[in-house]
């Protein structure tokens, strides 16, 4: 064996002393360090190419070290170089599992700078569609989390919903993961014929399973074991932070950007009745643990369902895309739009000198911000914990690089 | 048994008189070796592929649908194929002899408790009057190969997996052991066939649960136990994939992973076995009583329900072994060893205790 596999492990070094009896004495110095690990960037708990350095002391984590970059495309970069629409589909790759969001922040956020009317069935459907990858997104987060934590069938079960999901985005736009759908002026195309019938069909039967998740994994015993009580993030740690999303609301803040800073025809929505902003009261344990953010997550998808249900009570016939030149340019001026991503605030800053191309397209990223919460979270913790937090912030590595 | 007992029943069933009694032993010595590596191989192979259908309906899957035609029956057999011709590897920070050493020890001590596992009353391959004991201990030394994996793949991460192996076996050794002692007083035997014949009463239903009523939590806390000592989910944590990569078998690759695979369906095999034959009436059934009643004890046929019997009861325990894994996550070290020392082996004391002052009252 050589030196650098056991590095930190247990030296021993024996001295030994003869006694007046003639017996030998032996004085053992155990000398124990802490064993540095490198988790990731391949490693099936890190959701992507993260690499976390911890060093334990036994399966107690003793620090940590995230270190990111393993999947940095320069997307930002990209926004500066290439056409307003051609930016377009390089938001669908940062946080994949939500691409719809993506899509929607960058198009607000250059509509901003623009004036152009944006229809009504439009922005009906690019609720509709945003709504949908939140509850696909939180599936895959719920999914994962439960793989997190060993419990393999939730994952088979929130992919097959999820699965449905992508199969009625195919029907819309003709991609399953990276959609360009909604689009600068409204959405890419209308709805096919009966694309809506079928989201109310889907809506009836997610809502039967999603009872089944909530008694499979949110409330079985092992779980809530080994989730309440782990990985709490106070409520002044979040401000500190500058947490987003079920991150912020996982710590008892009930702020939601839908709801705060309305976009699009949210505020109408929330007038409305249709939904509601799930805040965690710290059930099972401390306010702010796993489990909390992981109930914010599973009932954030029936509150996103009732959104999905008032847009296809209100959806009416028109035009799905505003008066949009083929090639865009864009009026000279500054924009920053937040919207609600999944994972939190997904922020656009946008500058334009009035040109084809942006002078600067800065992403405020929620994965990014909420990883920050890592390194002082896992210290103390055991290492199974440290799984446990690290899916509990749900990052998607795609968007903490960029 | 006496030897003229043994060839007798030798006789009976493999050859005419005339053939020398030294070659009936060495012959009956091959043909039982072979079929324990069968046994285990059988069971192996079988129990995985039973895994993934179990696994795929549970998800709403199918599983292997493709290998062999049927429901791919062939499915393990290909993997075996491919894992016997992949390149064999072993790490440069390996410890190299234990690193080979270890994947030989723990099927070793497999094929070694699968031994003393009787399938019927006539077809054992040694008769053992402590064959308890002889499980017991060649299943408590796969814990050896698999911190010796552990420590010899130079990982971190194999590190890790063979320390909770360590620690999750001693702790659960001891329940595990304790909550063995009630069937063991009801039945009075360590030996498995007469644990078996202990319970052929009442038609075939005088189960060990059923004759004393502390055999049923011993009975939970003896499988409990079993989860832990067979690694298997919630009690994985040796494995962990989602925390440690694969634990101990993080370096290990093609056939000698292979190993450690087998190892783990023969064991939980050979867990529902032992939880048949000292809880729930090992070859006994109504169809054994009858089949007895029918035909007679020695009779070929009875034996073949005898053996038919133990493995549907072994694979029924497999099967809820599965069940489980498929259901639940996995548990936390510090609550693994919470449960270990400050439930179940108190209570498992209070069942013998139990257990002891029932049999002294009522028999």
């Amino acid at each position: 064996m050589t030196d650098t596999a056991h590095k930190g492990s247990i030296q021993l070094s024996e001295e030994s002393r003869v006694l007046p009896s003639g017996e030998r004495e032996f004085m053992m110095d155990v000398s124990t360090a802490d064993l540095e690990v490198n988790m990731g960037p391949q490693h099936p708990a890190t959701h992507g190419v993260m690499r976390v350095l911890i060093r334990t002391d036994g399966e107690l984590v003793t620090g940590a070290q995230p270190h990111l970059g393993y999947l940095h495309r320069c997307a930002e970069k990209i926004g500066e170089s290439v056409e307003w629409l051609q930016y377009l589909p390089y938001t669908d790759r940062y946080d994949y599992l939500s691409a719809m969001n993506n899509n929607l922040g960058y198009s607000l956020a250059v509509e901003a700078l623009m004036s152009v009317e944006i229809p009504r069935r439009a922005t009906m459907l690019r609720t509709i569609c945003a709504e949908l990858n939140r509850i696909a997104s939180h599936l895959i987060a719920f999914g994962t989390y439960g793989l997190d934590i060993g419990a393999f069938t939730p994952f088979f079960y929130a992919f097959r919903e999820r699965e449905w999901i992508q199969s009625l985005f195919e029907k819309i736009c003709g991609a399953r993961l990276t959609y360009s759908y909604i689009r600068i002026g409204g959405v890419f195309n209308d709805a096919p014929p009966g694309w809506l019938k079928e989201i109310a069909h889907f809506c009836d039967v997610f809502e039967e399973k999603w009872k089944e998740y909530y008694t499979l994994l949110i409330e079985n015993h092992i779980f809530v074991q080994r989730t309440a009580n782990v990985g709490v993030v106070p409520r002044e740690m979040a401000f500190d932070f500058g947490l987003t999303g079920p991150m912020l609301r996982g710590s008892g803040v009930d702020f939601d950007l839908r709801r705060d800073l309305p976009y699009m025809i949210y505020g109408e929505i929330w007038d409305a009745g249709a939904f509601r902003i799930p805040v965690a009261r710290g059930e099972k344990g401390t306010l702010g643990d796993c489990w909390d953010r992981t109930w914010v997550r599973v009932v954030e998808m029936m509150e996103s369902l009732g959104i999905v249900r008032w847009c296809l009570d209100a959806i009416e016939d028109g035009p799905v895309i505003g008066e949009i030149p083929k090639v865009i340019k864009v009026p000279a001026g500054e924009a920053y739009v937040g919207i609600e991503n999944p994972r939190g605030e997904l922020g656009h800053y946008v500058v334009s000198d009035g040109g084809k191309v942006a002078t600067r397209c800065r992403v405020r990223g929620p994965s990014f911000t909420n990883l920050a919460v890592l390194e002082d979270l896992l210290p103390g913790t055991l290492l199974a914990d440290s799984i446990a937090i690290i899916g509990s912030i749900d990052i998607v590595v795609g968007e903490t690089d960029r | 048994m006496e030897r003229e007992y043994l060839l007798h029943r030798l006789h009976e069933y493999l050859a005419p008189e005339w053939v020398p009694g030294w070659f009936l032993v060495l012959g009956a010595t091959l043909i039982g070796v072979g079929l324990v590596i069968g046994l285990v191989t059988f069971v192996g192979l079988f129990s995985i592929w039973l895994e993934r259908k179990v696994s795929g309906h549970i998800q709403c899957r199918y599983g292997p649908m493709y290998a062999g035609g049927w429901h791919g029956w062939a499915q393990t057999i290909a993997d075996g194929v491919k894992l016997l011709l992949k390149e064999d590897l072993i790490p440069k920070t390996a410890d190299k002899p234990l690193f080979v050493l270890a994947p030989a020890i723990v099927l070793g001590s497999v094929f070694g408790a699968l031994a003393a596992l009787p399938l019927s009353y006539d077809f054992y391959f040694g008769w053992l009057d402590l064959g308890l004991f002889m499980i017991l201990a060649m299943s408590s030394t796969t814990t050896i190969g698999v911190v010796m994996a552990g420590w010899a793949s130079g990982s971190k991460w194999s590190l890790y997996g063979a320390m909770r192996e360590a620690a999750q076996v001693v702790a659960y050794e001891i329940p595990f052991g304790i909550a063995l002692l009630v069937p063991l007083m009801t039945l009075g035997t360590f030996s498995l066939v007469e644990a078996s014949a202990a319970q052929s009463g009442w038609f075939g239903m005088k189960w060990a649960i059923f004759q004393n009523p502390f055999c049923i939590p011993a009975l939970v806390i003896f499988f409990t136990a079993a989860l832990a000592e067979t690694k298997r989910a919630p009690f994985d944590l040796p494995e962990a994939e989602s925390e440690l990569v694969a634990g101990f078998m993080t370096e290990y690759s093609g056939i000698r992973w292979s190993f450690f695979f087998l190892e783990e369906y023969a064991a939980m095999f050979l867990m529902s076995a032992v939880t048949a034959v000292f809880f729930l009436g090992g070859f006994e059934t109504p169809i054994t009583a009858a089949s007895r009643a029918a035909l007679g004890q020695s009779h070929l046929v009875t034996q073949l329900v005898c053996a038919v019997t133990l493995v549907t009861k072994a694979f029924f325990g497999v099967f809820v072994m599965m069940w489980v894994r498929w259901t639940l996550p996995r548990i936390r070290i510090d609550q693994v060893m919470t449960m270990g020392y400050k439930y179940l082996t108190p209570l498992s004391l209070l069942c013998v205790l139990g257990a002891g002052l029932w049999e002294t009252i009522f028999r």
